[in-house]
């Protein structure tokens, strides 16, 4: 039963590594929203905007997120009322019981490219792009992971098999990803003159995905600070309190 | 929550060191009821109007269709929103009241900014339900203007209490004509 | 008893006609108390105090909450993103579930430990496992609500669980779902029983504090208390050491949820249930794990397939708790006695890391091995080994009375040991 025992710790040291893929490990980068004290770099996110509006909003939704949240990067109301109103949203029915186009207005969601799945998978040869909205928390790295991804495309190694209409990428799991290289650099013109390399843009894109991802982190890591330091001196206090009440029982 | 700072009987006899005890298990029974009424407060506001909610407050309505003397219907924050838009014998029977013999007094021109559309929260000041008067075929009361079906409120063409145990006018939402034919409340 | 002297008309006329009062002053107040509980006493309380929360911030998230296959998941991030400190609730709700467990998890171990579940407390033991098979079903429940992938998938392989029984099962997972697959039906009755079964943990844990209120609580030396001098008021002792308990856990509690809020989860679970394509892998919360271990490892055994043996080890793994008083022929409580059981003891506690982490891993090479063994030996820990060293044990002398052994400690210099103990 013993010998069990020890042969089970002896499995634990052999299977540790048995779970990696054959993906390289994605490089960890350095984030602004990193750590108990990070924040959203505002001026990466707008960029970060700006790269998906242009290029990843044409075929990825962001179903979740509407134009009045882009207040969450620093953008002010008439630039967000501006933006919502650069995308045409259908709504409807009107008196005629009709769908009609009209300009965004900031309570919108985020225009979809397409209407629906089937949609989607008929333009793009049976592929179906995934919301955006949630990627960062929903992918095994978060933003690092993203930022891999978008860098990732490489010629395949000799020998390998492509599916037609697949691409190869270090970073994807079983590295043939439908979605062709979508970012080569100069892929936009930065509204604030940085320069869009292609390091540039995924790095921008990724913090601008792990916002949408949580908008709300901002205020919970500083709600928190304020909760965490309540509960220390809360705890202390009571701890003193224990202390003197248990003094004669000892 | 334990009352610590409250001596019960049992630890009468730890009276020795008076002050310092007490400050701590004072300040300890204080903090712990702090942090527990503190921690309440995002339960409560966990029910006050959620940001899309606040997002979706205003409500864009195009005049242009509505004929002169029609009322017309519109949702603005879950409510109905009555438009009316005044043929000029309704206008002046609201203009010609006393206002001194109302209940809730208010000018006609207190409660319009363009005396042919009248736009009131269709909601009755009584006890919340939607007036009647809409619809041609509905009865307008005394008044000319909307019929409580619920205790029988009775407002004038200018949405003002008349008669019934309603204690206000019909309110006036907060709207703005963005060009001449188009309004947006909220 | 009439309520005491001191306390206002008011009180004292309900009291007359409503004893509350009377109850409340001998249940919390009065209560006596072993004097040498240690922090490990702390985790009962806990664990009721964390079903508190849980409540409350499931109450509030359920006005937020749609119940409807298509709305389930985007009403959980409006709660996320728009309801004001919504994600404060959704977090706590979350993380507090794996605290939950935790808490609960210190405590069953503790009670092992002691030997809480032995005469005359066998009653307040086995309730207490009912308590801890009604959260399991909740937390369940509770993990599908949110409709992502790993929801979909949990809440379809853990009803798939009942197709093992023989001849009926598949018509039972049927009625489970409510129609030919987990779908709207299954979302709302889980809902509706996810909103339920805390009420009835409520019921149950009343039931577990009057038969713990018999007899009183075990305490580290696991022998009877002999006299008044053996023990103290519960207030305002115990309260106090429980609140300072409950504030260090809560600051634990604040670290996951204000900044480890998905560590515990998996991200799979971040994306939209897909009934077409099940993930890569399937894993259960962290607090399931070694059931989930003992599910996939067992074989074939004899004449009963795989499937069913699973199934009835992963049912017989909690149900072998209800028998331990029996299954346990010790005379001693307190494992500090036993020096045999004190270290077989840590082997079950090692046991069920190891099973933890290969219900982590794909049952594969090792991992089946392992998985294997850990869960025979859990078997065996509990149907053999209790019985066995029970009988074959001899337990060192135990001290006259609790007043007696904490005086003897306190004069002797071996505080550095027993001060987590001792306080």
């Amino acid at each position: 039963m013993r010998a069990a025992i020890l042969a089970g710790f002896a499995l634990l040291a052999l299977a540790a590594p048995a779970g990696a893929q054959d993906q390289p490990p994605v490089p960890r980068q350095s984030w602004s929203f990193d750590g108990p004290f990070g924040t959203y770099d505002r001026a990466a996110a707008q960029r970060g905007f700006q790269v998906y509006d242009v290029v990843c909003a044409h075929c990825h939704s962001m179903k979740l997120l509407h134009y009045r949240d882009l207040a969450g990067i620093g953008y002010n109301d008439d630039e967000i009322k501006a933006i919502a109103a650069s995308k045409q949203v259908t709504d409807g029915p009107n008196d005629q019981g009709e769908m009609f186009q009209r300009p965004g207005r900031p309570f919108d969601a985020f225009v979809a490219p397409f209407a629906n799945e089937q949609a989607a998978r008929a333009a793009l040869s049976g592929a179906l792009p995934p919301d955006l909205s949630l990627i960062v928390k929903a992918r095994e790295g978060g933003a690092d992971y993203v930022d891999a991804l978008l860098q990732g495309y490489k010629s395949p190694p000799p020998g390998m098999k492509m599916v037609e209409n697949m691409q190869y990428n270090e970073y994807f799991l079983g590295h043939q990803i439908a979605m062709p290289a979508p970012l080569a650099g100069s892929d936009v013109q930065y509204a604030d003159g940085t320069k869009p390399t292609l390091t540039q843009e995924a790095h921008d894109v990724a913090t601008f995905l792990a916002w949408a991802s949580e908008p709300t982190m901002e205020e919970r890591k500083y709600t928190g600070a304020k909760v965490l330091i309540f509960l220390v001196v809360m705890t202390g206090v009571l701890y003193g309190a224990k202390r003197q009440i248990w003094a004669d029982v000892h | 929550m334990a009352d610590a700072a409250q001596s019960k009987p049992m630890d009468a006899h730890i009276q020795e060191s008076g002050t310092r005890r007490d400050f701590l298990q004072i300040a300890a029974t204080a903090l712990t009821g702090i942090g527990a009424a503190v921690a309440l407060w995002p339960l409560i506001d966990s029910m006050n109007a959620a940001k899309d909610t606040l997002a979706l407050a205003t409500a864009e309505v195009d005049l242009a269709p509505v004929q002169l003397g029609q009322r017309l219907t519109v949702k603005w924050r879950g409510s109905p929103v009555f438009i009316d838009h005044r043929t000029p014998e309704e206008i002046q029977a609201a203009e010609a009241v006393d206002v001194s013999t109302l209940r809730d007094p208010q000018t006609d021109a207190q409660r319009v900014k363009k005396a042919e559309w009248l736009i009131v929260v269709g909601v009755c000041t009584h006890l919340g339900c939607v007036p009647l008067g809409q619809k041609p075929t509905d009865p307008r009361g005394d008044y000319g203007g909307w019929f409580c079906p619920c205790h029988g409120s009775q407002y004038d063409t200018s949405g003002r209490i008349r008669q019934g145990p309603a204690p206000l006018n019909l309110a006036v939402p907060p709207y703005q004509f963005t060009t001449d034919t188009t309004v947006k409340i909220g | 008893m009439a309520a005491a002297p001191q306390q206002s008309k008011i009180v004292r006329w309900i009291d007359h006609r409503l004893p509350i009062f009377t109850f409340m002053r001998h249940e919390l107040n009065e209560y006596p108390t072993p004097r040498n509980l240690s922090y490990w006493w702390n985790f009962g309380s806990l664990s009721g105090i964390m079903l508190v929360i849980m409540i409350l911030t499931g109450i509030f998230l359920a006005m937020q909450y749609t119940p409807h296959v298509d709305y389930a998941f985007d009403s959980v991030e409006r709660i996320m993103r728009d309801v004001n400190f919504g994600w404060l609730l959704r977090y706590m709700h979350m993380n507090g579930a794996s605290l939950f467990f935790v808490v609960v998890y210190i405590h069953l171990f503790r009670g092992l430990y002691y030997g809480s579940y032995k005469e005359p407390r066998e009653l307040l033991w086995m309730l207490g496992v009912v308590i801890l098979l009604l959260m399991m079903a909740t937390a369940f429940m509770g993990y599908v609500l949110p409709w992502g992938q790993m929801s979909f998938w949990a809440a379809k392989v853990i009803t798939n669980l009942f197709s093992a029984i023989p001849v009926v099962g598949d018509g039972i997972v049927k009625w489970m779902w409510g129609g030919f697959t987990v779908g709207n039906p299954t979302l709302n009755r889980f809902y509706s029983l996810h909103y339920l079964l805390p009420f009835l943990i409520v019921g149950v844990v009343a039931l577990h504090l009057i038969a713990l209120h018999q007899h009183g609580s075990n305490n580290p030396l696991g022998i009877d208390r002999k006299g008044p001098q053996d023990s103290i008021p519960f207030h305002p002792y115990y309260t106090v050491k429980d609140m300072f308990g409950l504030g260090v856990f809560l600051i634990v509690y604040a670290v996951f949820v204000f900044y480890l809020p998905d560590a515990l989860g998996d991200p799979v679970n971040y994306v939209p249930a897909n009934p077409l394509q099940t993930p890569l892998e399937i894993v259960p919360e962290w607090y399931f794990l070694p059931y989930y271990a003992i599910l996939r490892s067992v074989p074939d055994i004899l004449f009963i397939p795989a499937k069913l043996a699973g199934v009835l080890c992963l049912f017989g793994a909690i149900i072998v708790l209800f028998f331990l008083p029996w299954l346990d022929t010790s005379r001693v409580r307190s494992a500090r006695f036993r020096p045999v059981y004190k270290w077989v003891f840590w082997l079950l506690v090692i046991d069920v890391v190891v099973l933890g982490y290969c219900g982590a891993h794909r049952p594969e090479g090792w991992f089946i091995v392992a998985g294997r063994l850990a869960t025979l030996y859990y078997f065996l820990h509990f149907i053999v080994l209790f019985p066995v060293i029970g009988w074959l044990e001899r337990p060192l002398p135990l001290p006259t009375s609790i007043s007696a052994a904490v005086t003897k400690k306190s004069s002797a210099p071996v505080a550095a040991a027993s001060s987590m103990e001792k306080h």
